[in-house]
This record gives structure tokens, sequence and C-alpha cells, in this order.
């Protein structure tokens, strides 16, 4: 099958499918090869898809697409051994159209999203791995698969094959993660009756509650735990980097076990049915480790290009806007008939306008700062639980004390300088 | 019910095994001289590593293909592919 297309798309999650849909839609010949039995069968995703990029693309998507309920209440909670400390925001406007984030289910919502780019006239082929770019005179042109007689050949190829990108790496468009740049997470599917749900989580159906969860969930370590509702349930989760998990010899899924079971997470998913259990690596780098994204006949998607803000939870968003991003870009090539870098570069710059580089360069230093300090979150964290027990506990201590002794607990064996140096250094990594 | 075990977690998944392992242990002596907390054993999801006293058996069956051994283990000492198109770990839901 030595077939020629305009663009071959390497991978059916959100950001390839974007890409294929887009360039199908400008009259692309476009080949979108997907890995797993069907889009979404290799993906994972805790749940949260921001709606503002997807809307772009299918406007008013939530009338067709597979989704669960849209967040309606985002909280975070703090966890300590035995304590958690809520704060969110509650806000019915989400609830209504043009919604701010949907709970999904990828396998399901990544078939339907691939169906889009089949729709507008990609080609979809499941079940067939990429195993490596060809290279004719220093531009891609074309993949080979595991199929007999397997290399196809395309103008231009997007790498959308998520976090391991190997393709990438064997074009030499970036270096292999660190491990203190990857969040390994783990995550169940906890089938419960939607009553349930909507009891427990004080809202009603088409309602939905996300909750990012910090402290004991990752045992002091840089990384958030996660609990989401469903239709009919809950999807819950946790991860750190591997680094973290290398270092204190962690047990992704104790970690997990553990979450389930702290006093104020398991009243919540108490008498559920675990359904799935799953794993899956995070890119969370962030601007640092965005490498080469562009080059002679190829383009870097989503994951593939460590576009994830781990700060805010945005990363499917941010795949579908690259693919939206680069597809542009290799439309307007196609008008010129101009595949080289310099031809696609227009990707890189748009990639740079848009809020997704501009995000990440604004948190450039956190995940550094967060991962090379532990004390932000094996010390600092617990003390804010502890801090806010003591300020809401009446134990006949006057306020004035209770406060010098919150005070107290965070700057004793430190001094306040050291603290103060604390407070500025991760102020100026996130401001 | 709500699984506690990670033997428990796998059986909710579907696998489509391939005949063939899509993860290599390059050098099992390595495993043996160079890394005695044999810590792709505790980080894998999965539990696919397991220490057999010489040699480091690798059920890839259960593997989540999430790409942690290869990042994580401390002598790049295994060789990560992804497994026949079609074949491994198929998620239904998130």
């Amino acid at each position: 099958m030595s077939e020629k297309f305009d663009v071959i798309v390497v991978g059916a999650g959100p950001a390839g499918s974007a890409a294929a849909l887009v360039c199908a839609r400008n009259g692309l010949n476009t080949l979108l090869i997907e890995r797993g039995e069907y889009p979404g069968s290799k993906n994972v995703m805790g749940g949260v898809l921001f709606s503002k990029e997807l809307r772009e693309l299918v406007p008013e998507f939530w009338k067709e697409a597979p989704l669960e309920r849209p967040v309606v209440d985002h909280r975070y909670m703090v966890l300590g051994k035995e304590s958690a400390v809520n704060i969110g925001y509650k806000g019915m406007e989400w609830g209504e159209e043009p919604y701010n984030a949907f709970v999904v289910q990828r396998a399901k919502f990544d078939q339907w999203f691939a169906q889009k780019a089949v729709q507008a006239g990609a080609l979809l082929i499941n079940k067939t791995v990429v195993t490596e770019c060809i290279v004719d005179k220093g531009k891609v042109v074309g993949v080979r698969t595991d199929r007999p007689d397997g290399d196809l050949y395309a103008d231009v190829v997007v790498l959308a094959d998520g976090v391991n990108s190997l393709l990438a790496q064997q074009l030499g468009f970036r270096k292999e993660h660190k491990p203190g740049d990857v969040a390994l997470c783990v995550m169940e599917c906890i089938n419960l009756p939607k009553e349930k749900v909507n009891d427990r989580f004080n809202v009603k159906d088409n309602q939905g509650v996300a909750i990012e969860i910090f402290g004991e969930a990752t045992k002091g370590n840089f990384g958030a735990g996660f609990l989401y509702t469903t239709n009919d349930g809950i999807n819950i989760g946790v991860g750190t980097t591997v680094a973290a998990m290398v270092k204190d010899k962690l047990k992704p899924y104790d970690l997990l076990d553990e979450l389930k079971s702290h006093p104020a997470i398991k009243p919540l998913i108490e008498g559920g049915e675990s359904a799935e259990y799953l794993a899956h690596l995070i890119p969370e780098g962030g601007y640092r480790s965005v490498q080469k994204v562009v080059g002679n006949g190829a383009v870097v998607v989503g994951d593939a290009a460590s576009l994830v803000n781990a700060i805010n939870g945005e990363g499917s968003n941010m795949a579908m806007h690259s693919g939206q991003l680069a597809a542009k870009a290799i439309v307007q090539a196609k008008k010129r008939g101009d595949f080289s870098e310099a031809g696609l570069s227009s990707y890189r710059d748009a990639l740079h306008d848009s809020f997704i580089m501009k995000d990440l360069e604004k948190y450039k230093d956190a995940p550094h700062t967060l991962e090379s300090n532990p004390q932000y979150f094996k010390e600092y964290i617990p003390l804010v639980t502890k801090a806010v027990g003591k300020y809401f506990t009446v134990d006949g201590t006057t306020q004035r004390d209770k406060q010098k002794q919150i005070i107290k607990s965070f700057t004793e064996g430190k001094g306040t300088f050291k603290v103060l140096t604390d407070i500025y250094r991760v102020w100026k990594a996130v401001k | 019910m709500s699984v506690t075990t990670l033997e428990e977690k796998q059986y909710l998944l579907r696998f489509k095994c391939d005949k063939k392992s899509h993860l290599t242990i390059l050098n099992h002596d390595v495993c043996a001289t160079q890394c005695p907390d044999k810590l792709c054993t505790l980080f894998c999801p999965g539990e696919v590593y397991k220490w057999e006293g010489n040699r480091m058996q690798v059920g890839y069956e259960g593997c989540h293909e999430c790409g942690s051994c290869r990042i994580g283990c401390p002598t790049e000492n295994i060789k990560w592919e992804y497994p026949k198109g079609g074949h491994g770990i198929i998620f239904r839901l998130a």
C-alpha cells in the first residue's frame, strides 16, 4: 500500500483528531493512524475537558458528543492525615451553554471525535503502529507501519503519538523525558448510582463536580489526586512524578488505595463498584520541556510536544488547539507547496502566540521549583491543614495566641527569613 | 465492590496479548548487580516486573503501556516498544 497522502496524522487522540479534522475540512487528503483497537483504547484522562477549544472545532459539540456531567463545582481539597481543607467555586453559569468544562470518558469521547475527522473526509485506520518516520534527504516523507508492506507517504506527518512520542525522539526533535518531568497517574472508574452521586456531591442530574486533591494524597510529593463525577459514578486517581515514585519507593496503586480510604474521601465513594483501573503518564515538565515542534515535513502536537499546563489541569484542550494550529499551518504550506521547516514554521509562531505557550511560559519555573524544593509539599501543605484546623478549633486559647502558634508552626526550625524566601520563590514561579 | 488489591484491579482490564513481549530487559546482570532496589518492581502500575532471584521476569501481558519503566529505570536497561497494532491493553472507559 504505497499510497501518497497530503497529511498523515499519527495518533487519534484529541490533538491528532483535531489536526485531521481541520486538514480534511480544508480538502487535504488526510490519513489518521491509530495503534489501538479504536481511538481512545490506549488513552487515559482523569476526565476534565475544558470546552472552549473544542467549541472552536465543533460548535455546540455538547448536542452530539458523548459527555459526562458539565462541571459546575470545581474544588481544591488539601488533605491532612485525617483532615481536609476545602476551597472551591460553584457557579450555575457553568451548567449552561457554552459550558466551562465537561467530565469525559476518553474511550467513548475519542471515538466520537475521531469520527468527526472521518465525517470531514479523513481516512482512519486502527490497529496500526507507526514504527518509524521515513526520512529522505533530511525531510520526513512518510511513515513505516507494522503492517505488511506498510510504508505510507505524505507531504507532512503530524506526530500526535502521545506522551512517549518515540517518533519525535527518533527524529531528534526531543530528548527522552527526565523522571522528574513526567507524572505517573493511576485511576479507577467507580460505578455509583446517579442518585448517590447527586446526594453526596450536592448536585442535580447533569451537574458535575471536579475536585483536585493535594497533600496527603501524594504523601507530600509533587503531584495531586483528583475526584471527578461521571454520570453514574466517580473517577478517582492520583499521580506524582516518576522521580518521586523512585525516590520514595512508592507503589502507585498503594497511593490510590490510601486516597480511597482517606476519611474525607471514603464516604464519597463508599458502596461503589470498581469498573476499570488505568495508568498513564502526563508530560508535566512545562515550558522548558517543549522542544522542537516543527521540522522538515513534520510537526509535533499535544502530549507528544509536552503541551500540558499541570498547574491549571489543562491538557486535552491544549492538545486540540495545537492540532488546529498545526493543521492551519499545513493548509498554508500546501498552498505554497513548501513543506520544509520554514514552510511549516507558522505553526511554531502560532503556538507561541497562543495561550498555550504563554501560559506554559508564565509557569516555566513552577514544575522545577516545586519538584526540587520538597518543603512545599512535604512541610508547608501539612502545616496549612493544621493551621486551618487550629483556626476553627475553639479550645480556650485566645485568638491572639492561636495566631502566634500558627505563625510559629511555620517558622519553627526554619526562621522567618527562610519562610519568606520560600513564599517569594513559589510566588515568583507562578506569578 | 470497590477493589483493593492490584490483582483485582488488573482483573478489571481487557488485554489482547501478543505472543511476543514488547518489553525487553537488555541485560539481566545489570538488574542483578547495579540495581539493589529493583525499582521497576515497585513503581510499575501493573506490577509487570518481578525479580526472580537472578533475572527480571517481565509479565508484559498486564502492561498499561504507560512508559514509566523506560523513563524510571535507573540503568536504562529496558527496551520499550509498542505492542503490535491492535494488541496490548484495551481501555473501555476513561
